[in-house]
């Protein structure tokens, strides 16, 4: 019986791809939103580890390294934004944060 | 025999994986959210181990697990966490059309890797024993990649020193 294949943890990377988006539509709280952002990159990141395994390369995940740095400052840059709204006495409530809007 | 193993570790932590996911973006108090978020982050790190990237699972629990939620959940405990319940009071086209494009994502992502992909992905290639171990990491970032290796430090930095003005800006009214 051969171990689960790329096919399987690609199969599980799009789930969990689709739960992310779900959570950024669905919730209004930015903090919330972030979280499921985090959880999009990792599904990201679940394929390129997958498709570094299956074609014996390291590269992927190299890649993958780079991702994370990415959603660790995504996530010092967002938390920072959500911190400096909050101390404007603005609802955290992404519908209600229009004031960029053009 | 060993397989098998493979297959169960592997199940288990697919399931944890979705639940936990489906529990980040479900729990009402983002606190919950962020601890869920250690759960998907911790079931990842296995099934980067049973993909042979010892050094990237290792980094997703300390980077991930140890230093970004971390963060998440200090700015909640300062914010307050404030509940925001995704349903309650909120008619159904909105959460019917998250759903729906939710499944065209992930639908479409199948449909473009089934055609593309073809059997190209049946057969995993043969590693050697020092795949994904640090050292290896180590040659790549600072041989093929050392590009992205350097981008990646000021990336970072751009990205520390963003947070501090962020954080030390306090708006002009409530200055005393």
């Amino acid at each position: 019986m051969p171990g689960p294949g790329v096919a399987a943890y690609l199969i599980l990377s799009v789930i969990l791809f689709a739960t992310g988006a779900f959570g950024v539509l669905i919730r209004r709280s930015p903090l919330i939103v972030l979280l499921a952002l985090e959880i999009m990159l990792n599904a990201g990141n679940l394929a390129l580890i997958a498709f570094a395994r299956q074609t014996g390369t390291g590269s992927g995940q190299i890649f993958a390294l780079t991702v994370m740095v990415v959603a660790a400052a995504e996530a010092v840059v967002g938390l920072g934004l959500i911190v400096a709204i909050s101390r404007r006495q603005v609802d955290l409530d992404v519908d209600k944060l229009t004031t960029l809007r053009g | 025999m060993t397989n098998f193993i493979v297959w169960v570790v592997w199940v288990l932590a697919a399931l944890s994986l979705l639940t936990s996911g489906i529990a980040v973006v479900l729990f009402q108090n983002p606190f919950y959210s962020a601890l869920a978020l250690i759960g998907n982050l911790a079931s990842l790190a296995v099934l980067y181990l049973l993909l042979a990237a010892e050094f990237v699972a290792a980094a997703q629990v300390l980077v991930y697990a140890g230093a970004v939620v971390v963060m998440f959940l200090f700015v909640i405990a300062y914010l307050g966490g404030r509940a925001d319940a995704p349903w309650a009071g909120r008619p159904g086209p909105q959460s019917l059309a998250a759903i729906v494009a939710a499944a065209a994502i992930a639908v479409e992502i199948v449909v473009v890797i089934a055609m593309k992909a073809g059997d190209q992905l049946s057969t995993p290639a043969e590693i050697e024993d020092g795949f994904g171990s640090p050292a290896q990491i180590g040659q790549l970032f600072l041989g093929d990649h050392l590009l992205a290796f350097e981008v990646t430090s000021i990336v970072l930095l751009v990205a520390a020193v963003g947070g501090v003005i962020l954080g030390s800006a306090v708006p002009r009214e409530s200055r005393s």
